[in-house]
């Protein structure tokens, strides 16, 4: 076991320092380009610099460079000090890329990769429907193949960002004769069409980030289909392992515990709550939880780089990650006191500022636990799969 | 940077874990369990002979040349075993003489002591639930001691104790002392049995330098493996027990309740391993960071595992609460591990100090 950043590593990060200090922030006439050109011209560069999308090919727009836990761990460290633009989030990069990684065909990998991972095209996800949520692989969608074409009629709702994609990933029922989960393809769409419609679902945040989508007669090239007839179930667990990972980064608990510690240490009349004992307990035992998740983090993709599975580990992430945001907001919402009776402001609390930042951090955490599979699903497969315990067949039956 | 274990520490644990289950089976452990004696010599001079008496300690005093991940990485697995013995008060003797000693005090000691032919202890707490250095207040006085030390580990088997002075001194107190007065406490962990021991002008030996406050962290990062073992062991048996008994015609795992809780308890516990490996590297590499994280695992990991020790007596039911049942046993290591060195409270709030909240 050897944590120390070593001699090879702290050149490594000189390196990475001398490459920020030099392309962030931009200078000169692209200084004044809109912020989002400025950060894709700056990823652009960084991912040619081999810092950025370490782990995809260069071919379709990566950096391409060996697994390193300690690189990824440094660039990670240095992007946070110089507040630079990293990796384009959402569900694009970091569920839909993966998966055609895995199983695309070579023209989907040529088409969508590069423009998702510069974010120059949105993806939302089309799996839950108004009568499969937890039991998914109930859903009714249906596609059916017609001059070489793919036309979809169905009915998705919790998706994402639907209002801003440029394309859907989709599980429809082609194989009406084929089983439950056998009967499932996954088929890529572009949202620009007639014969869809989506509605906005106003959440109790107020805001509205999820959307019903009615899809009548949509239409898909043939050979936009992940993977083969009938084979979308599988395809869809690539995604789903790749979104709890996301879901359940330690980075991100991480980040809300340093604020929460600040916010616990602001000067307010009678001293900083952090000096109530109960405050001091409460933060202490959120960190242990904090610290054994980030270590946890570590020892995965120790094991990974090697090559070797880390037993049920990688199965515990969002579920932690999910407990200990509820962890953190109880104790956020005590710290702010009767500024827990305003409203929610999801701008702040994604900026991680403000007093109504954590209003809607205490009801987001609850968001988090049911998206991407519920808590209690999350209990079962750990059950299950990680303890070895018996399926509920019953269930299975019941829903054939 | 490499967060694993390597092939040497991986075999470590297998060995250990061999040993204990060939030496150490349900009915033997039930049997010291149960007994009256407070030292099993025989399960003791077994790990001795396979080097773990001396596992981190300097070679050149006739030990394996370890570090502390290394013990700890034992301590998780005894503490699986449930392996009754004096491997924590042992060890920690053998890390004091070592951190604190001056060469002849080594010389005199560390041989013996890493090759089994002597045993040592650690006294520490005094009245009041105090076992932090800064709060100890037995002080030498001309060479002697006069006082009283509380949950002394083993203490009337050990050829020499470390008993833990105000400020964090150190002093070493062979058993045969003039004035050495040792009293059997009814301890609940029956598998660490412990004792309180009495100096009246009892002759002591100072260690050259007050590693008091290492010696604490070291303890605090044993516990915790320790801890870690002892409930992963709890999920495991708590798991069989639900795939074998059978109410309303089926096993009780089928029911949700039974395992949603499981897998609670194995969220608790599974993601804390790395917690206390980073406690003991701490301790041997990260001088600057070993105290604060050895605190947090100590105060995170004892504590989840009581939790998971009255979960599993729940999903056991009525048989979880009865003294047949080796539950119990688990249970009561936990209560040691919590308790022993302070509990969750007071180490929690070290952190908050030492992080200046």
């Amino acid at each position: 076991m050897d944590l120390r950043f070593s001699e090879e590593y702290e050149s490594f990060r000189g390196e990475v320092r001398a490459f920020l200090k030099e392309h962030w922030p931009l200078s000169g006439a692209e200084a004044e380009l809109p912020p989002a050109e400025q950060a894709g011209r700056f990823r652009e560069r960084a991912t040619a610099a081999g810092y950025l999308y370490r782990s995809i090919p260069s071919h379709y727009g990566g950096a391409e460079q060996p697994p390193d836990v300690l690189k990824a761990t440094v660039i990670q460290e240095e992007w946070r000090r110089a507040h630079a633009p990293g990796e384009m989030r959402g569900i694009g990069p970091s569920m839909l890329v993966p998966t055609l990684i895995e199983c695309g065909s070579e023209q989907q990998k040529e088409k969508f990769i590069r423009p998702t991972l510069r974010g120059d095209v949105q993806w939302c996800q089309g799996y839950s429907e108004p009568g499969s949520g937890s039991d998914l692989a109930s859903l009714q969608t249906r596609a059916v193949l017609e001059d070489g074409e793919w036309v979809i009629n169905g009915h998705k709702i919790w998706t994402s960002g639907a209002q801003h994609a440029d394309y859907m990933f989709c599980l429809c029922r082609t194989e009406p004769d084929a089983g439950k989960h056998g009967g499932i393809s996954y088929l890529l769409i572009d949202m620009h069409q007639p014969g869809i419609d989506v509605r906005p679902l106003r959440q109790m945040t107020g805001s509205a980030d999820f959307n019903e989508v009615f899809l009548n007669d949509v239409r898909t090239p043939a050979d936009w289909i992940v993977g083969k007839r009938g084979e979308g179930w599988i395809v869809s667990r690539a995604t789903l392992k790749h979104e709890r990972n996301m879901i359940g980064s330690a980075e991100q608990s991480q980040a809300i515990f340093d604020r929460l510690v600040g916010l616990a240490r602001a000067e307010r009349p009678g001293g900083p709550r952090s000096r109530d004992p109960h405050v001091r307990q409460g933060l202490a035992e959120i960190e242990g939880y904090v610290a054994a998740h980030r270590y946890s983090g570590y020892r995965q993709l120790t094991q990974a780089a090697r090559g070797r599975d880390a037993g049920m580990a990688p199965l515990l992430n969002k579920i932690t990650s999910t407990n200990l945001g509820d962890k953190m907001a109880k104790l956020a919402y005590d710290l702010i006191g009767e500024q827990g009776l305003c409203s929610p402001s999801f701008e702040n609390m994604r900026a991680g500022r403000g007093e109504s930042g954590w209003v809607g951090q205490y009801m987001w955490s609850l968001g988090m636990a049911i998206g991407g599979g519920t808590a209690n699903i999350q209990r079962n497969v750990i059950a299950e799969r990680g303890l070895g315990l018996p399926r509920d067949r019953a269930a299975d039956q019941r829903s054939k | 940077m490499n967060f694993g274990l390597s092939e040497e520490q991986e075999l470590l644990q297998e060995t250990v874990r061999g040993y204990a289950a060939n030496e150490c089976p349900a009915s033997r452990l039930r049997e010291i369990f149960d007994g009256d004696a407070l030292h099993d010599e025989t399960l003791w001079r077994g790990l001795a002979e396979m080097g773990i008496a001396g596992l981190a300690l300097p070679e050149r005093y006739g030990g394996a040349g370890l570090e502390m991940i290394d013990l700890a990485l034992v301590a998780e697995v005894l503490g699986h075993a449930a392996l009754p013995g004096p491997f924590l008060g042992h060890s920690l003797a053998a890390q004091a003489i070592l951190l604190g000693g001056s060469d002849a005090q080594r010389e005199q000691w560390l041989p013996r002591l890493a090759a089994g032919d002597a045993l040592g202890s650690v006294a520490i707490a005094e009245a009041g639930d105090r076992w932090d250095p800064a709060s100890l207040e037995l002080r030498l006085e001309d060479g002697h001691l006069s006082g009283e030390k509380g949950f002394v580990p083993h203490a009337s088997a050990a050829d020499v104790i470390v008993v833990v002075l105000a400020d964090g001194g150190l002093a070493l107190v062979e058993r045969a002392a003039d004035g050495l007065k040792i009293e059997g406490v009814e301890a609940v962990d029956r598998t660490r049995r412990v004792e309180h021991l009495t100096f009246e002008r009892t002759p002591a030996d100072p260690l050259a330098q007050a590693a008091g406050a290492r010696l604490r962290d070291a303890g605090l990062v044993l516990l915790a493996a320790d801890a870690f073992g002892g409930a992963w062991r709890l999920i495991e048996d708590s798991t069989e027990y639900a795939k074998t008994r059978e109410q309303f015609g089926q096993q009780i795992a089928m029911f949700q309740s039974v395992k949603h809780k499981l897998a609670d308890m194995a969220v608790e516990i599974e993601p804390s391993r790395g917690l206390y490996w980073y406690a003991a590297h701490a301790f041997d590499h990260l001088p600057d960071e070993a105290e604060r994280a050895a605190a947090l695992a100590k105060a995170h990991i004892t504590d989840r595992f009581m939790q998971v020790a009255r979960d599993a007596v729940e999903v056991h039911g009525g048989i979880g609460f009865t003294w047949e049942c080796d539950v119990q046993i688990w249970f009561k290591r936990a209560m040691f591990d919590r308790g022993f060195l302070g509990g969750p409270v007071h180490h929690r709030e070290r952190c908050a100090e030492l992080a200046g909240w």
